[in-house]
C-alpha cells in the first residue's frame, strides 16, 4: 500500500507525520519510508545514518552532433519547450538541457541521427538500512530545476525495492504543482497535513481540489492543533473529510524536532493520536 | 526601484509574515509580488479580495479525436511519459500526466491529436487595505508550469511598480529550489532568506543559499524562532560568518506570530506589536545593505 505525506502549505509538520509514523508502525508492520521532498529532503536528518548505497540518477537529453546535421531546422521545429534552437546564420544547434523534457521528438525525428540522446545528472538517490525500518531519499542537485523526473524515479526505485506487501510511506514537496501530482499520483491514499491558520486552511482547500481531480482517497492530520482547532474542524464535516489525528501544539515537539528527533512516544497523547493515524491506515488497507 | 525577494529553502519559516511586515512598517512605496503561485497566502493579510483576473496559458495538453483515430498505437508508442492508455481499442490521453511536448501529435498518421492550450492559471493586480499594490496569481488545479507564472507575476509587478512609481518590489517566495524559486530569483537585487534553527531549517538554508550563489545575488538572513534551540541558531550563525552572510535581524519564538496570523493581521500591526522595533531595524538594514 502507497501512502503519500503531502501538505499545499509548507512546514505543517509533513516530515514530522512520516517519519514518526514510520517509527510507530515499524514495529507491528513492513514499513519503507521514502522521502519525495527532493529539492529539500529532510528525512534522513531525523534518523541515524548507519549505511547506506547511493545511486547517482540521471536523465536523457539530446546532445548535437556537428558532423552529420544538415541544418534542415527540424529539431527547433518539434521541441515545445525551445530547448533545441536552430541559428541558421551560424550553422549550430543550442541545445539548453534544463528546457528540456525528455520527450525524444528531436532526436527520434532528426533525419540524420544527429541529436543522440545522452545523460544528464540530475541528482541522487541514497538508500539508507536501517534496523526497524529503511528509507529511500532523492536529492535534487543544485542547479537542477525540474524536480519531476527525480521524484519519478525515486518513486521507482522504491517499488523495484520493496514489494507490494511493505507498507510505502512517501514524503511529500509542498505545494500544489507538477512535482506533488507527480508524488502523489500513484499512490492508494494522501494524508494532508494541516494547521488551524488562515493560512493553512487555504492551502488545505486547494489541495483538497487537487485531490479530487486526481480521484484519490485522503484525510486530513491537523498540527499544532490547540486555538482555532474549528477552523478546520467545521470545514471537514461540511466537506465530509475524515479528520483523522491530531497532533498538540508544543514547545516540547517542536524542541525535540529542531534537534531532529523523534517525538511519537513522548507522551501517552501523542502516541495514541498516531495510532489512530495507524488505525485509518489499517481499515484503508483491509477495504482494498 | 529595487527588487526584494524572500526565500526560505524550508516551508513554513515564516516568508510571508515578515514580507508582509516589512511592507506595512515601511514608509517607502512598495508594490508587493506573491510569487508562492502554488500556496499563495500574502493576500489572506492584506484584506485582497480575488477579482476577474487574467486567464494565463501556458504550455500544451494533447487530446484525440475518436472519430479520426484509427487504433494504430503509434501515439502510445512514442510516449515518454506513460500518458497514453489503450482500453478495447481505444486510445486515451491522461490529462494529468501529459506532458505538453507534442511528440505524439507529430507522428499521428491521421492527424487525430490536437494540442490545445492549457490554462496554467490567473493572474490578479490587486491593492491592499492600506492601497498598496500587489500582484499576485492562482495556479489551475492540478496545473504545471508553475514557474512561468511565477515569471508571469513578476514582470507584472515591475509593470504595476513603475506605473506606481514604487520604490521597492517586495517578493513572497516559494519553499524548495527548483523552478519556482530559480523563477523568483532572476532579476532580483537582493535576496533575503528566512531559516529557523532546526535540523532541517539548516540544512534547507545551505541548499537554498547554494542556489542564490549561483546566480551570484546579494543575500542576507533573517533567523526566525531563535531561542528554540541555541546551539543550531549558533550553527546557523557560524555557517553565515564561514559564508560571510550578514545575519539580519532574529526574532524570538513569539505567540505575536501566531496570534496575528489568526486574527488575519499583520505581525507588527497591533499596538505595542514588541516584534515592531526588530522589523523596522531589519527593513533598514535591508536598504542599506541594497
Amino acid at each position: 500500500m502507497k501512502i503519500a505525506i503531502a501538505s499545499g502549505k509548507g512546514g505543517t509538520g509533513k516530515t514530522t507525520v512520516s517519519v514518526n509514523l514510520a517509527a510507530y508502525m515499524s514495529s507491528k508492520y513492513k514499513i519503507i519510508l521514502t522521502d519525495l521532498d527532493v529539492e529539500e529532503p529532510n528525512s534522513s536528518l531525523f534518523l541515524d545514518k548507519e549505511n547506506y548505497d547511493k545511486t547517482i540518477i540521471s536523465r536523457m537529453v539530446p546532445h548535437w552532433n556537428k558532423s552529420t546535421c544538415i541544418s534542415c531546422g527540424k529539431c527547433n521545429e518539434v521541441c515545445n519547450f525551445n530547448a533545441v534552437i536552430q541559428i541558421e546564420a551560424l550553422n549550430e544547434v543550442v541545445v539548453f538541457p534544463k528546457l528540456c523534457h525528455s520527450c525524444f521528438a528531436c532526436s527520434d525525428l532528426c533525419p540524420t541521427s544527429s541529436l543522440p540522446m545522452g545523460r544528464e545528472r540530475v541528482g541522487l538517490i541514497n538508500h539508507h538500512f536501517h534496523k526497524k525500518f529503511d528509507l529511500i531519499e532523492g536529492i535534487l542537485d543544485i542547479g537542477q530545476e525540474q524536480a519531476v523526473p527525480l521524484i519519478a524515479r525515486t518513486i521507482a526505485y522504491t517499488d523495484k525495492h520493496y514489494s507490494t506487501d511493505y507498507i510505502k510511506i512517501f514524503d511529500s514537496p509542498p505545494g500544489t504543482s507538477c512535482p506533488v501530482i507527480e508524488a502523489v499520483k500513484d499512490s492508494d491514499l494522501v494524508l494532508l497535513v494541516t494547521e488551524p491558520t488562515p493560512f493553512g486552511l487555504n492551502d488545505l482547500k486547494i489541495s483538497v481540489e487537487v485531490m479530487r481531480k486526481l480521484n484519490k482517497e485522503f484525510g486530513i492530520i491537523v498540527n499544532r492543533a490547540e486555538s482555532h482547532l474549528q477552523l478546520i474542524n467545521n470545514y471537514c464535516q461540511r466537506e465530509n473529510i475524515p479528520l483523522i489525528a491530531k497532533l498538540p501544539q508544543s514547545r516540547n515537539i517542536a524542541e525535540l524536532y529542531s534537534q531532529g528527533k523523534l517525538v511519537y512516544r513522548i507522551d501517552p497523547q501523542v502516541e495514541n493520536e498516531f495510532m489512530k493515524i495507524s488505525q485509518f491506515i489499517e481499515i484503508k488497507r483491509a477495504g482494498k | 526601484m529595487k527588487e526584494i525577494v524572500v526565500v526560505s529553502g524550508k516551508g513554513g519559516t515564516g516568508k510571508t509574515s515578515i514580507t508582509a511586515a516589512l511592507a506595512f512598517l515601511s514608509s517607502e512605496a512598495i508594490t508587493l509580488a506573491d510569487c508562492d503561485v502554488d500556496a499563495a497566502n500574502l493576500h489572506l493579510l492584506f484584506g485582497v479580495k480575488y477579482d476577474e483576473g487574467e486567464e494565463f496559458y501556458s504550455g500544451q495538453l494533447a487530446k484525440i479525436d475518436q472519430n479520426k483515430c484509427k487504433s494504430c498505437g503509434r501515439c502510445k508508442a512514442v510516449c515518454h511519459f506513460d500518458a497514453i492508455t489503450e482500453s478495447e481499442g481505444q486510445y486515451f490521453i491522461s490529462q494529468i500526466d501529459c506532458e505538453g511536448c507534442g511528440y505524439c501529435a507529430r507522428i499521428c498518421p491521421q492527424t487525430a491529436i490536437n494540442m490545445n492550450d492549457n490554462m496554467a492559471g490567473k493572474l490578479y493586480d490587486s491593492t491592499t487595505r492600506f492601497h498598496t499594490p500587489m500582484v499576485h496569481a492562482r495556479l489551475g488545479i492540478a496545473a504545471e508550469n508553475s514557474g512561468k507564472l511565477v515569471a508571469k507575476v513578476k514582470e507584472k509587478a515591475r509593470e504595476v511598480a513603475v506605473k506606481n512609481k514604487s520604490d521597492y518590489i517586495l517578493v513572497d517566495g516559494s519553499p524548495g529550489i527548483g523552478c519556482p524559486v530559480v523563477s523568483s530569483l532572476s532579476g532580483a537585487d537582493y535576496v533575503l532568506i528566512v531559516t529557523e534553527p532546526t535540523v532541517s531549517g539548516i540544512h534547507d538554508l545551505e541548499r537554498v543559499y547554494e542556489v542564490v550563489k549561483q546566480f551570484d545575488l546579494e543575500a542576507g538572513v533573517v533567523i526566525n524562532k531563535n531561542d528554540l534551540n541555541i546551539s543550531k541558531s549558533k550553527e546557523i550563525k557560524e555557517y553565515l560568518q564561514k559564508n560571510k552572510v550578514e545575519l539580519l535581524a532574529s526574532f524570538p519564538w513569539h505567540q505575536e506570530f501566531s496570534e496575528s496570523l489568526a486574527l488575519g493581521k499583520i505581525v507588527g500591526e497591533k499596538e505595542n506589536s514588541t516584534l515592531k522595533p526588530i522589523l523596522i531595524k531589519l527593513w533598514e538594514k535591508i536598504k542599506e545593505s541594497i
